[in-house]
C-alpha cells in the first residue's frame, strides 16, 4: 500500500464528497427553510443529467450541456414547487414523504417514456480529458480535479450568497421566523420558489457532471438521494456547514473503506473471507457512521432543531 | 356514506370471493394475484401497527419483510441441498416446514426489531425516517455481498415449503393458508388496538408528555409496538418468499418499505382494513394499468399524490367520510 495509492483514494473520496454536498445543500437548505423532505431531488439530479445529455448530443458543447442542465432542473423545480411542493409546507412528514415519493414516480417513468430505457453517455470534454501531475508525481485525471473545484466553488458561493447577500439574509430569517418576515413585506412565496429552485438547480449540476463520469439512466438518482439524506442526517438537517462536513466524511469513509478494509481484514484473517468481510463491511460503513452519529447525537453534528 | 364496519366486510368478502370464482372459472393466476395481495396486505397491517397507532414513520420495514423472506430462504436451502447450517458452533439441520419456518422468521425479525428500535427510537421526526431507512439499506448492502445465500443474485427454493395436511403447491390451499394468517393477524390488531396497550399507544403519538405524566413510559409503548410491528411483516416476508419460491437483496430495498407506506396511505392510515384495502388496489392497479400501459408508474404516481393531497383518509376515508388518524 504506497503512499501515492492512499493520495489518490483521498482525492477520489473529496471528489465524492464534494458532489454529495452539491445534493446534500439543496436537501438541507429546503429542509431548514420550509421544514420539507423532498424524496424527489433525486429526480432533479436525474432530470439535470439527462438535459445536459441531451443538449451535449445536439450541440457538442460541454459548456451548454451544464448550462442547460441548471436551467431545466431550476425550471423543474420551481414548477414543482408551484403545483405541489407548495401544498405540503405544514403538512405531516408522512404526507411530505408520500408526496415526493410519488413525484419519484412520475419523474422516472415520465423520463423512461421521453429517452428510453437505454443509458445516455455524455463525454468528458477533450479540454478536461487526460490526467495531470500533481505535486509528488502523482497522476490524477484532470477532469475529477475540476469537479473537485467546482463543487469547492460552489460551496464558497453558497455561502457567500447566505452569509453576505440580502436574499440571503432573508432565507436566514425565513429559517427563524417566517410569519414575522412576511410581515416585514418579504413575499415569502416567491423566496420559498426561489430556495427551492436554487436546490433543485444544484442538484443538476451534480447530476449533469456526475453524469459524465458514469451513465445517465433513470433511477440514477435515487441511491445519491439516499447518501445525500446519509449526509445531512449526519450533519444535522437545516445546517449548510453540517451538509458539508457530512459530505466529506461519507465520501472518504465510502471511498477508503472499500479500498482499506479489506487490506485490514487480511491482517487477521485469511486472505478470501477477509476480502469479502471487509467489503462488505465496507458497503455498509456509511450507515454504521450515520447510525452511530446520530446514537451519540440524535439531532447530527450541527442540528438544532427535529 | 357508508359504515366502516360494512366497508370491512365487502372487503374481507371479495377477498375470499375472487379466489374462489376463480376456480369455477380455472384462473390458476388469478389466485396467485390474490395471494400475493394477501400476503402484502399482513406485511402492511404489521407496519400500521407502527405507523398508524405509534406514529413511527419507519421507512426501513423492508428489513423485516427482508429477514423473513431469508429465514425462509437459508432454511428450505440447507433442507434442499442436505447441508447443515453452522451457527455459533452449533450445527443445525434446514427445514421445509412452514410452521418452523414462520417462527424462525418472527423470532429473528422481532428481535432485529428490538435492537433497531433500541437504536432509532432516541430519535424522532425525520431523523427516525432516516435512521429507519439507513438500517434498510444496511441490511441490502450486507444481504448483497453474502454471497454464501447468493449475493445479489438472491436463493431459489425449488419446492415450495409443506404446512400438515396441506399441499401447498396448489394455489388454492396455498391462498388460504395466507388468509387464516391474515385474519389472525387482523384479529390480534383489533384486540391490540381496543386493549389498555393500544389505547396508551394511540396517546403516546398524540401527547406523550400526557402519557409520560400520568406514569407511562412513551419509548417503551413505541419500542413494543415497534417489535410487533417488525414480527408481523417478518412473517409475511417469509409467506412473501414462499410465494415466489425465491428470496434476493430487492425484499430489503428502500422501495419496498416505500411500498408498504403506500398500501397504507391508500387505504387509510391507522384503520384496520386501511392496508388490506391498499394492498388489493394497489394490485389490482399493477395489474390493470400494467395491461394498459408499460408507464403505469406514472398513474400510481398521480393517484398517490391525488391521495395525500385530497383525500387524506384514504380510500376507507373516503367512503366512510371520515378522516381517521393524523400521524
Amino acid at each position: 500500500m504506497s503512499t501515492l495509492l492512499i493520495i489518490e483514494q483521498v482525492l477520489n473520496g473529496l471528489q465524492f464528497g464534494v458532489m454529495l454536498f452539491l445534493m446534500a445543500a439543496g436537501l438541507t437548505l429546503i429542509f431548514g427553510v420550509m421544514g420539507l423532505i423532498n424524496l424527489a431531488h433525486g429526480s432533479l439530479y436525474m432530470i439535470g443529467a439527462f438535459a445536459a445529455a441531451a443538449v451535449a448530443g445536439a450541440t457538442g458543447s460541454f459548456v451548454l450541456a451544464l448550462a442547460a442542465a441548471l436551467a431545466v432542473a431550476a425550471i423543474a423545480g420551481a414548477l414543482i414547487e408551484m403545483t405541489v411542493i407548495r401544498r405540503l409546507y405544514g403538512k405531516a412528514h408522512l404526507d411530505q414523504v408520500l408526496a415526493t415519493f410519488a413525484l419519484i414516480l412520475i419523474f422516472s417513468e415520465g423520463t423512461r417514456w421521453l429517452f428510453g430505457s437505454f443509458p445516455l453517455f455524455l463525454d468528458i470534454p477533450d479540454y478536461l480529458s487526460g490526467p495531470v501531475t500533481l505535486p509528488g508525481g502523482i497522476q490524477y485525471p484532470l477532469y475529477r480535479l475540476t469537479l473537485i473545484a467546482v463543487g469547492l466553488l460552489v460551496g464558497l458561493g453558497l455561502w457567500a450568497l447566505i452569509e453576505r447577500t440580502r436574499i440571503g439574509i432573508q432565507i436566514r430569517a425565513g429559517e427563524n421566523d417566517r410569519e414575522m418576515i412576511a410581515a416585514l413585506g418579504v413575499d415569502i412565496r416567491l423566496l420559498y420558489t426561489l430556495v427551492f429552485a436554487i436546490g433543485a438547480a444544484l442538484a443538476g449540476l451534480a447530476g449533469a457532471l456526475v453524469g459524465a463520469i458514469q451513465s445517465v439512466q433513470v433511477g440514477m438518482g435515487e441511491p445519491v438521494l439516499i447518501l445525500a439524506f446519509v449526509v445531512i442526517v449526519i450533519g444535522g438537517i437545516g445546517s449548510i456547514k453540517g451538509a458539508f462536513i457530512g459530505a466529506l466524511l461519507v465520501g472518504l469513509t465510502d471511498t477508503l473503506g472499500g479500498i482499506f478494509l479489506p487490506e485490514l481484514f487480511k491482517l487477521f484473517m485469511e486472505p478470501g473471507a477477509a476480502t469479502q468481510t471487509g467489503s462488505a463491511l465496507a458497503s455498509m460503513a456509511i450507515y454504521i457512521l450515520m447510525s452511530l452519529v446520530l446514537i451519540w447525537r440524535p439531532t447530527g453534528l450541527f442540528g438544532a432543531r427535529a | 356514506m357508508i359504515p366502516e364496519r360494512l366497508v370491512n366486510w365487502i372487503v374481507f368478502a371479495g377477498l375470499l370471493a375472487v379466489p374462489l370464482w376463480a376456480i369455477v372459472v380455472d384462473e390458476p393466476f388469478t389466485i396467485t394475484l390474490v395471494t400475493r395481495a394477501v400476503i402484502l396486505a399482513i406485511a402492511a397491517v404489521g407496519l400500521n401497527i407502527a405507523l398508524g397507532i405509534g406514529g413511527l414513520v419507519s421507512l426501513g420495514h423492508a428489513v423485516f419483510f427482508g429477514i423473513g423472506g431469508y429465514a425462509m430462504g437459508i432454511l428450505a436451502y440447507h433442507a434442499q441441498t442436505y447441508t447443515s447450517l453452522d451457527l455459533l458452533g452449533m450445527s443445525l439441520a434446514g427445514t421445509k416446514s412452514m410452521p418452523i419456518i414462520w417462527l424462525v422468521a418472527v423470532v429473528m425479525s422481532a428481535l432485529a426489531a428490538w435492537i433497531i428500535g433500541l437504536l432509532s427510537l432516541r430519535t424522532s421526526g425525520v431523523y427516525f425516517i432516516m435512521i429507519t431507512l439507513a438500517f434498510g439499506q444496511m441490511f441490502y448492502y450486507f444481504a448483497i455481498s453474502w454471497s454464501t445465500y447468493g449475493g445479489e443474485d438472491g436463493l431459489s427454493i425449488y419446492v415450495r415449503n409443506g404446512f400438515p395436511g396441506l399441499n401447498t403447491l396448489v394455489p388454492i390451499q396455498f391462498f388460504g393458508l395466507c388468509f387464516v394468517l391474515l385474519c389472525i393477524v387482523l384479529f390480534l390488531n383489533a384486540r391490540l388496538q381496543n386493549a389498555p396497550f393500544g389505547l396508551a399507544l394511540n396517546a403516546a403519538r398524540q401527547v406523550p408528555t400526557r402519557v409520560e405524566t400520568v406514569g407511562l413510559n412513551p419509548m417503551r409503548l413505541k419500542l413494543v409496538a415497534f417489535v410487533i410491528s417488525g414480527a408481523v411483516t417478518g412473517l409475511a416476508g417469509a409467506l412473501f418468499a414462499d410465494l415466489n419460491r425465491f428470496v434476493s437483496p430487492t425484499m430489503f430495498s428502500w422501495q419496498l418499505s416505500g411500498e408498504l407506506i403506500v398500501l397504507i396511505i391508500i387505504g387509510g392510515v391507522g384503520r384496520l382494513y386501511g392496508p388490506v384495502v391498499g394492498a388489493c388496489l394497489f394490485l389490482a392497479l399493477e395489474h390493470w394499468l400494467g395491461a394498459l400501459t408499460e408507464f403505469w408508474h406514472v398513474y400510481l404516481g398521480l393517484i398517490l399524490l391525488a391521495i395525500v393531497l385530497f383525500a387524506r383518509g384514504g380510500i376507507i376515508g373516503l367512503l366512510t367520510g371520515k378522516e381517521g388518524a393524523h400521524v
